[in-house]
């Protein structure tokens, strides 16, 4: 069964880390991706670029529309994802317990829609 | 057999049929409905036939044999696309009877843990346990926790998917997370005790099926998983707080203090099972349990022969290990009226009003009652007449409600 993990963390606190800490963290993130691929859980993941770089689009009455976004006012922004395999919900979640973004913004774990 | 006979054989066999069920079949309502087919069967045929020796056994036959039925036609319906899924869940459901005897305790462990998942909201697991462990009907959940039925079963239902499409593991959690998980589900079984201890809203105050409830889970758990504090002293303080129901009211359902009740409506029997559990609960090695120090708390409310008799500095004592464990607004408040039994009500005073100060309890009625009823014991009268009338601004029990207006009353 697959799950996305999604990593949701403040932006601005981010972009704040001193470079030794940016590079601290990129290592650990290493280690884990390391880790989940020899164990067989990883499916696909990466970093997302900030989000003033996002842009959002609709189509509404025929028209696309493209606009500079997302604004919502959230404390947390997307900044990547896991794809990964696992056997339940619970091992999912200690996968996730294990990214090290969850010791200081959050994970949500989704279980991918399986079309029968 | 009468119908009344059926239905508490139902009543009591329902959780642990629905648990090895699920095992069974591999699926939370496919197992559902074949219960209800296997309940439904036992109707028909047991006034006739008499209830078999082994009722749970023979509901669990037939409701595997109803589910292979429905897993048949689903199959058939999709084509017999998966033929080997078909016998693999043919294969997993021939397992024999006879020798599901010893699997049914572990069958039901694992559906406890699953109802109290902690990917679902504590109110749904309140109720999943209830409906599901507990065997209560829908319609018996949504009374006891004051939803609609509407509302009730949509959430029951939206558990279900979620426990089915993120994959909520049907099973017992690894030692290394046991512990954590079983806090979860003692938390759960606490939360049934107290909703039925003093319902949240509404005109009566104890709802006694939902505290029997309780009690049974939390045995069933200590009996499943025997030896552990955490489990021994949340058995030990529901069994000690009910031990005491039958003081706690008059006939009118007016709340009777602790100091005026009558110790000998109290359920002896009880108290001695609760304080002998609370004695093991308290030996174990390691942090005691903030279970079992309130459970010790209750024991010595329960041992005293009256209350002038309570011995009032180990509970003075006994709150200061609990602030320590499990730091709160609402046992600061408890260890004051503790202090001032021992201290007196001016100490007291001291307390609550640094603890007003913080603002942890605003809106909770017993704060304004508790420094009420000190101002009272000093012979503050006008600034005891201003507590109660904010508590009562604040109660929403009627019996509450009536207790502090016959206090405010008997100031004179």
């Amino acid at each position: 069964m697959q799950y996305l993990l999604l990593i949701y963390a403040n932006e601005a606190e981010i972009a704040k880390r001193s470079e030794a800490e940016a590079k601290a963290m990129m290592e650990e993130y290493g280690v884990f991706t390391q880790a989940i691929i020899k164990a067989g859980q990883f499916k696909a993941g990466d970093r997302l670029q900030p989000i003033s770089t996002a842009t959002t689009v609709r189509v509404r009455s025929g028209k696309t529309l493209t606009t500079d976004g997302p604004f919502a006012e959230t404390r947390e922004q997307l900044g990547g994802y896991y794809l990964i395999e696992a056997k339940n919900l619970d091992e999912a979640s200690q996968i996730a317990a294990r990214i090290p973004g969850a010791k200081h913004g959050s994970i949500e774990v989704r279980p991918i829609w399986v079309y029968k | 057999m009468s119908a009344a006979g059926i239905e508490s054989v139902f009543r009591n066999e329902a959780g642990r049929v629905l648990a090895t069920l699920i095992r069974l079949v591999g699926d939370f309502e496919l197992a559902e409905e074949a219960l209800q087919e296997a309940f439904t069967a036992a109707v028909e045929q047991w006034p006739a036939s008499g209830v078999p020796d082994k009722p749970r056994a023979w509901l669990v036959n037939v409701g595997r044999h109803k589910a292979v039925d429905r897993l048949r036609r689903q199959i058939l319906f999709r084509r017999k696309r998966r033929d080997l899924e078909i016998d693999a869940a043919i294969d997993r459901q021939s397992v024999a009877c006879a020798e599901e005897a010893d699997a049914f305790g572990d069958d039901i462990l694992r559906l406890i843990f699953t109802c109290c998942h902690p990917a679902l909201a504590i109110e749904t697991q309140v109720a999943l346990t209830l409906r599901s462990v507990c065997g209560l009907t829908t319609e018996a959940v949504a009374r006891a926790l004051l939803v609609g039925v509407e509302t009730m079963a949509q959430r029951l239902v939206r558990a279900k998917k979620k426990i089915r499409a993120a994959k909520i593991p049907y099973e017992t959690p690894a030692p290394a997370m046991l512990d954590e998980r079983i806090e979860g589900v003692l938390a759960v079984i606490y939360l049934v005790f107290t909703e039925g201890y003093a319902v949240t809203a509404g005109a009566e105050l104890m709802r006694w099926d939902l505290s029997s409830e309780a009690i049974r889970l939390a045995r069933l758990l200590d009996g499943l998983l025997p030896g552990r504090p955490a489990i021994q002293g949340l058995l030990a303080l529901l069994l000690l707080h009910d031990a005491r129901r039958h003081g706690r009211t008059t006939e009118a359902g007016d709340i009777v203090l602790l100091e005026d009740q009558d110790r000998s409506l109290w359920d002896q029997a009880q108290i001695a099972e609760g304080t002998g559990l609370v004695g093991e609960a308290l030996r174990a090695p390691g942090r005691p349990s903030p279970y079992a120090v309130q459970a010790a708390i209750a024991a010595l409310h329960a041992e005293a022969p009256h209350h002038e008799a309570t011995d009032w500095p180990q509970i003075v004592g006994l709150y200061e290990v609990l602030l320590r464990l499990q730091p709160s607004p609402v046992v600061e408040l408890n260890h004051a009226a503790a202090v001032s039994m021992v201290d007196g009500p001016a100490r007291a005073l001291d307390l609550l009003d640094a603890l007003a100060a913080r603002g942890g309890l605003d809106g909770y009625h017993l704060l304004p009652a508790a420094r009420a009823d000190l101002f009272r014991r000093l012979g503050r009268r006008q600034e005891a007449r201003a507590a109660y009338l904010a508590a009562l601004a604040l109660v929403k029990l009627e019996p509450e409600r009536r207790l502090l207006a016959r206090r405010l009353a008997e100031l004179g």
